[in-house]
């Protein structure tokens, strides 16, 4: 597996004296921390997110309570930031490299740090494992590619420069390869018999052709293995006992249900008034070229369509209409504009449709019993 | 702010007594046999003559102590032209931090050294002297005697050279005052010392003074136990009362008892005509310890009198104490204490008359130690509480928790005191909410930092100066006046955090490894090594220039004991705060060889600490170990800075990082280069930041002027630098090519000249050379090598990612492309660059993929910041950019 490049310099530098400022980065779900875990020997290691330790007072306190220092009682460290950030800093430049026990830092999404005021944390850290204090090795981990240009100048200088990118290089073969693997059950399954069945039909699914397609798709689509786990454990849900194993349609059936148009989908439960409207919005579109509108062209588009074919369609009251633009409003359909035509009365208010035109045509094929007017009014050019 | 400065509000007036007995007629000076200091506000007058041991106004609240030698004035007639000449003593805590292992035992809380350091400055004002206090010289290994009170007198066992202490040379000590180390009276007295613990010891085990003896043990903060000594020991001691004074006492004072009253009349008569000569001793030593305190009630003044009379008597000291405690059992000479121990030895009852409540409350100050009373249990307290008014022991509680925060201030390491304390407060505990708090602070600042018996001890000399003139003016209304303080003072205490906080003692520091630290085990890791930053160099090449102009700038403010400011500016990784560190370990070393003054140094970094007023914590902290919150911080630090102290050694500050102490309104800037103006301050701040014109982009003009023009700006590292400054590392440990070396600093030189940059390549590059040499062989570090770093290092990891991207992610940024070269603009909505992800994907032969997967493309792709987007709730408007160049883009997908 490719998840770390964790070069074998770095692993032997951190037994001998604090490894400077490091950082491994890639893209989402490359695996950064979980190999940043694997690999790095079992020391002393505090580990703070950037999601959670929204910033260096908290961050402070978490490295201390993982860390253990003699200011922490029970599970809580007292004092004020400033007294944490000065016995932290105290407690690492006593130690020496002869004496004292390495410490890793991890810092997941160390982007987020960068964020900080002043990135003080940043920089202290950077700082001590520059300096002839308490050997540290810093880590961070991040997706961005640009961190390094969020650094402050002078805490960019005390970074050591060291980036391992992990990036998914690999080949359509190797995804299968690694498909492969994550189904296989392991050989110490405690059933062999079915381990041995399950295995083989792992086997003749990878060779299979539609799921060699569905596997290629996906594999265009998106390299990560986040996404690929998405697929597999879709899959793996439809395993039952009256349904022993993985059948080719099943990953055609997840794959379709993992590649669905969330939108288009929402279009299929709305009423037919409502369809009519969207329907209205898209020659609005179309007539002013993605300007926003408000409900009363909406309605205005809508009735002279009603005049045109009122024998099919049931002409409704105002308020109704105006009952099923605001469903459109909640369904995230539409989208009020920002700006100053927010306090304005809600049929006068701007708005701007979430809707592609081939996603509008694509629903109304879909659409059950759709009246044939509609279907021609959205296909005819102009209302 | 203001309470800061309530003791100079009690003025004192100075006076020469004696003939100007020599006349230096080079100079014009002046000298007199005597200086007498009048306290304003309170008639009573003490003198101070050569030989004496004085006690001198101090900063951070602390008096210095020092030995008269010579007293002159040096005609020019302005206010400060009295001079003293005198031999300083130091304190423990005046000891330099670094220093005071060396004692190598704990120091006596009323310990001081002999100040050995020659060029020191020795002339001070006189009008600085506060009063006299009593040294005792001790040999090294004798103990301390045991008797603690505060008042005690101080004790020289060493002297302290600035580098070492060693043992007083007596001579030394005798040779300047004439006097051995009594407190220097004016009479025959030439008791050697030993006799004197002889005769205190008779007194002591004198079975006919119980309660004395018990006192002595227990010691205390007893005032009046020490004046008790005080007389002891210096059977000559004279008060000199102003007459008037005395006349009103006497005739306020009632019913004299026959011939007790007439000798005791005599006496100060005697004393009276003897005032001029008389010196103020013990007097003036009480009136410091009580904090300066008002010891005008008229009532006292008999008492003092009469304790201290007896030793004019001659020789059997015994009998004069006895005779003391005779005189003073009189009914006109009510002092509490004296009250207290009549009732405790005779009947109770005689003597409350005709005390007031001022009285009262100064007599309760003075008799700290009421372990009399607890020993002696009820009897001897039952009549006094009895007779006392309520309204006057609540005004004698408050007054006396004052005292002993005061006392506590004036030996706050003495641990015994606290016992006495907590006697004490089991005595007036009852119900007094404020002596609780008191004593909570009392106690607090006993056990806890310096910084909170600075608070209390601020509190308690905030209320002193009042209690004088309330007492005088109308004794009536002290007790009312006395709540009105409390109040007052509780305040001053608030900033004690009484909030859990980090454990006392908890000591800052990371467990130690289990196995050994590897030693470097071939020429690479040797080199690798001796190339990280951390390591120190033997020299600093080529900054010699700079090291020279920072070192002859410290230099010369050390040896002037002036201050100054210096700004040093340079992009990182230019060496600026490894010079200064390497100036200040030369100044050590050659202040280790004598061949400078020593000093202190202190270094803060705006980017260690979490706002900038918290610069003035680490400075309080570093420079004398106490904690304190940062407006105090900055109050203790401004008082230091301005106030006189002859002996204080140069600090020089270093503030890294200074952009960061930037605030609104500067004050923490404008303080830094503020404080090395002042004269005394002896402070010499360098100054490092990043930009060069710091002080003209951010820095108010009042603070721009003050920190000076002395500049020095560090130039990033030529390439030839950057070669040096490696060779000099690797120290004739021979792992690299010349060439290889050559274009390191040739490439960082060109990128930043940041020396760091250039360590970590070369770094690498030994990482690397020795991976591959466990294929190939070649120990050296080539040009490949150096390469594979520098492309590792320098190279965008731009277009890799994109190589690396998945194939709907790569025709995403060529739709992107397509988009902006359609609309002729750097930016498109996502709906757009849609559109054209779609015709692409069927040009490609792809299946199309739909709107949600689309967009979810386009945001991994944001997450790593190949594209620029807005945030994802704008849906299909979302605008998109490109962070890379389109150029790269296409680069990029083209080869792949």
């Amino acid at each position: 597996m490719e998840l770390l490049i964790a070069p074998a310099p770095q692993s032997a530098a951190w037994s001998r004296r604090g490894v400077p400022a490091c950082k491994a980065r890639g893209q989402e779900a490359r695996g950064k921390t979980s190999g940043s875990r694997r690999r790095l020997p079992r020391g002393w290691r505090s580990e703070v997110k950037g999601l959670l330790q929204t910033d260096d007072r908290i961050a402070l306190k978490e490295i201390t309570r993982q860390l253990h220092l003699e200011n922490v009682v029970g599970d809580k460290v007292f004092g004020s930031f400033a007294e944490n950030l000065a016995f932290l800093l105290e407690a690492l430049k006593k130690g020496d490299r002869s004496s004292s026990r390495p410490v890793l830092f991890i810092l997941d999404e160390f982007d987020l740090f960068a964020h900080h005021k002043n990135q003080t944390l940043l920089y202290n850290l950077f700082d001590v494992s520059q300096s002839a204090q308490t050997p540290v090795a810093v880590i961070g981990l991040t997706c961005r590619l640009d961190v390094l240009e969020l650094l402050e100048k002078r805490v960019k200088s005390r970074f050591s420069h060291r980036q391992i990118h992990l990036l998914s290089s690999f080949r359509f073969k190797q995804y299968l390869e690694i498909f492969k693997m994550q189904l296989s059950l392991p050989e110490d399954f405690t059933d062999r018999r079915f381990a041995e069945e399950w295995n083989q039909n792992i086997k003749s699914l990878c060779e299979d052709r539609s799921v060699e397609d569905v596997l290629q798709k996906h594999f265009c689509s998106s390299k990560d293995f986040r996404s690929l786990h998405m697929l597999l454990m879709l899959a793996l849900s439809r395993v039952t006992v009256s349904h022993p194993a993985i059948k080719p349609t099943d990953l055609l059936e997840v794959s379709r249900l993992c590649t669905m148009d969330s939108k288009a989908n929402i279009l299929h439960g709305l009423s037919v008034l409502e369809l009519c409207l969207i329907i209205a919005m898209k020659h609005l579109n179309d007539i002013y070229d993605g300007e926003p509108f408000n409900f009363q062209m909406v309605h205005n588009e809508f009735q002279k369509f009603i005049q045109r074919k009122s024998h099919s369609v049931h002409n409704f009251e105002k308020p109704v209409v105006i009952k099923a633009f605001e469903h459109l409003h909640q369904l995230e359909l539409i989208k009020p504009m920002e700006g100053p035509s927010v306090r304005t009365q809600k049929e006068y208010q701007l708005v701007k449709l979430l809707l592609d035109n081939s996603q509008i045509m694509d629903a109304l094929q879909k659409y059950p019993q759709c009246p044939t007017d509609v279907k021609q009014w959205a296909a005819s050019a102009f209302g | 702010m203001s309470r800061y400065f309530t003791r100079l509000k009690k003025r004192r007036v100075y006076s020469w007594i004696g003939r100007p007995s020599t006349i230096d007629r080079k100079l014009k000076h002046v000298f007199y046999e005597g200086l007498c200091i009048k306290t304003d506000g309170n008639a009573n007058t003490g003198c101070i003559r050569p030989g004496h041991y004085i006690l001198i106004e101090g900063d951070e609240d602390r008096s210095y102590v020092a030995k008269l030698l010579k007293l002159y004035d040096d005609g020019t007639g302005t206010r400060s032209s009295k001079h003293a000449e005198v031999q300083w003593f130091v304190r423990f805590h005046e000891v330099p931090q670094n220093k005071r292992k060396q004692l190598g035992r704990d120091p006596h809380p009323n310990e001081v050294f002999l100040y050995e350091i020659p060029n020191c400055d020795s002339d001070i004002d006189a009008e600085t002297i506060i009063t006299t206090v009593q040294v005792q010289h001790l040999e090294e290994d004798s103990p301390f005697p045991a008797a603690q009170s505060q008042e005690n007198p101080l004790y020289v066992k060493l002297s302290w050279d600035g580098k070492n202490f060693s043992p007083v040379n007596l001579d030394l000590l005798l040779q300047s005052g004439g006097k051995p180390m009594l407190p220097a009276s004016s009479h025959t007295d030439s008791l050697p010392k030993p006799d004197l613990e002889v005769s205190r010891g008779l007194a002591v085990d004198s079975p006919s003074r119980p309660t004395r003896s018990a006192r002595q043990q227990h010691s205390s903060t007893s005032k009046y136990s020490q004046s008790k000594e005080l007389s002891d020991r210096q059977p000559s001691n004279v008060i000199s009362t102003p007459t008037a004074r005395k006349k009103l006492q006497l005739s306020n004072s009632v019913k004299p008892p026959g011939s007790k009253l007439t000798r005791d009349d005599v006496l100060a008569e005697l004393l009276d005509e003897d005032r001029a000569v008389s010196s103020l001793e013990a007097e003036v030593t009480r009136r410091r310890a009580v904090a300066s305190k008002p010891s005008s009630s008229p009532s006292k003044k008999p008492r003092d009198l009469c304790i201290r009379l007896s030793p004019i008597r001659g020789g059997q000291i015994t009998q004069d104490h006895q005779l003391a405690n005779r005189i003073q059992i009189g009914p006109r000479l009510q002092p509490e204490e004296l009250v207290k121990r009549t009732l405790k030895r005779e009947s109770g009852a005689e003597s409350t008359e005709g005390e007031t409540p001022s009285k009262r409350k100064d007599s309760i100050k003075k008799d700290a130690p009421l372990d009399i009373l607890i020993e002696d249990g009820g009897e001897a307290g039952g009549p006094v509480v009895t007779m006392t008014p309520r309204s006057r022991r609540k005004s004698a509680q408050v007054s006396s928790a004052r005292i002993r925060q005061q006392l506590n201030y004036l030996n706050r390491n003495q641990s015994t005191d606290f016992d006495v304390d907590d006697d004490e407060e089991d005595v007036f505990l009852p119900t007094k909410k404020d002596l609780r708090s008191s004593s909570e602070e009392e106690s607090e600042s006993e056990s806890e930092s310096e910084s909170e018996s600075v608070t209390g001890r601020r509190g308690s000399r905030s209320a002193v100066p009042r209690t004088p003139r309330s007492s005088r003016k109308a004794p009536s209304r002290t007790p009312a006046k006395t709540p009105n303080k409390t109040p007052r003072r509780t305040p001053s205490k608030t900033p004690v955090p009484r909030t859990p906080r980090t454990p006392r003692h908890a000591t800052p520091s990371i467990p130690s490894r289990t196995q050994p630290a590897r030693k470097p085990g071939n020429v690479l890791e040797e080199a690798r090594a001796r190339l990280h930053v951390s390591s120190v160099p033997e020299s600093l090449p080529c900054r010699e220039q700079e090291f020279q102009d920072i070192f002859n700038f410290v230099e010369s403010k050390v040896m002037d004991g002036t201050g100054g400011c210096m700004y040093i500016s340079g992009v990182p990784g230019t060496g600026k705060t490894a010079t200064v560190h390497e100036v200040i370990r030369c100044l050590h070393h050659a202040a280790e060889q004598d061949e400078l003054p020593s000093f202190c140094f202190i270094e803060i970094n705006g980017m260690k600490m979490t706002e900038p007023h918290q610069a003035y914590v680490q400075i309080l902290q570093m420079l004398t170990g106490q904690k304190a919150t940062a407006e105090h911080a900055a109050a203790l630090l401004e008082k230091r800075f301005s106030t006189p102290a002859p002996k204080r050694e140069t600090t020089v500050l270093l503030v890294d990082e200074l952009d960061l102490l930037w605030t609104r309104k500067q004050n923490v800037m404008y303080n830094l280069f503020d404080w090395p103006t002042h004269r005394q301050a002896k402070l010499v701040v360098l100054a490092i930041a990043n930009t060069m014109d710091l002080p003209e982009r951010i820095m108010i003009n009042r603070v721009a002027s003050r920190l000076g023009l002395t500049r020095m700006s560090f130039q990033p590292y030529s390439y030839k630098q950057l070669q040096q400054i490696i060779t000099s590392r690797l120290n004739r440990v021979r792992a690299f090519e010349d060439d290889a070396l050559q274009l390191v600093s040739r490439k960082v030189a060109a990128l930043s000249g940041d020396a760091r940059r250039c360590l970590d390549i070369c770094r690498r590059a030994t990482e690397i050379c020795e991976f591959s040499s466990q294929r190939s062989g070649s120990g050296l570090v080539a040009m490949s090598h150096v390469m594979e770093a520098l492309d590792e290092m320098f190279s965008s990891p731009y277009i890799t990612a994109i190589r690396c991207a998945s194939v709907q992610e790569q025709i995403f940024l060529k739709a992107v492309i397509a988009e902006f070269r359609r609309l002729g603009l750097e930016e498109a909505t996502f709906q757009q660059v849609f559109r054209q992800h779609l015709a692409l994907c069927r040009v490609e032969g792809l299946s199309s993929v739909c709107m949600s997967e689309g967009l979810a493309t386009c945001l991994r792709l944001g997450a790593c910041r190949l594209l620029l987007l807005e945030s994802s709730h704008r849906d299909l408007h979302l605008r998109v950019r490109l962070n890379v160049s389109q150029d790269d883009v296409l680069y990029a997908l083209k080869e792949g």
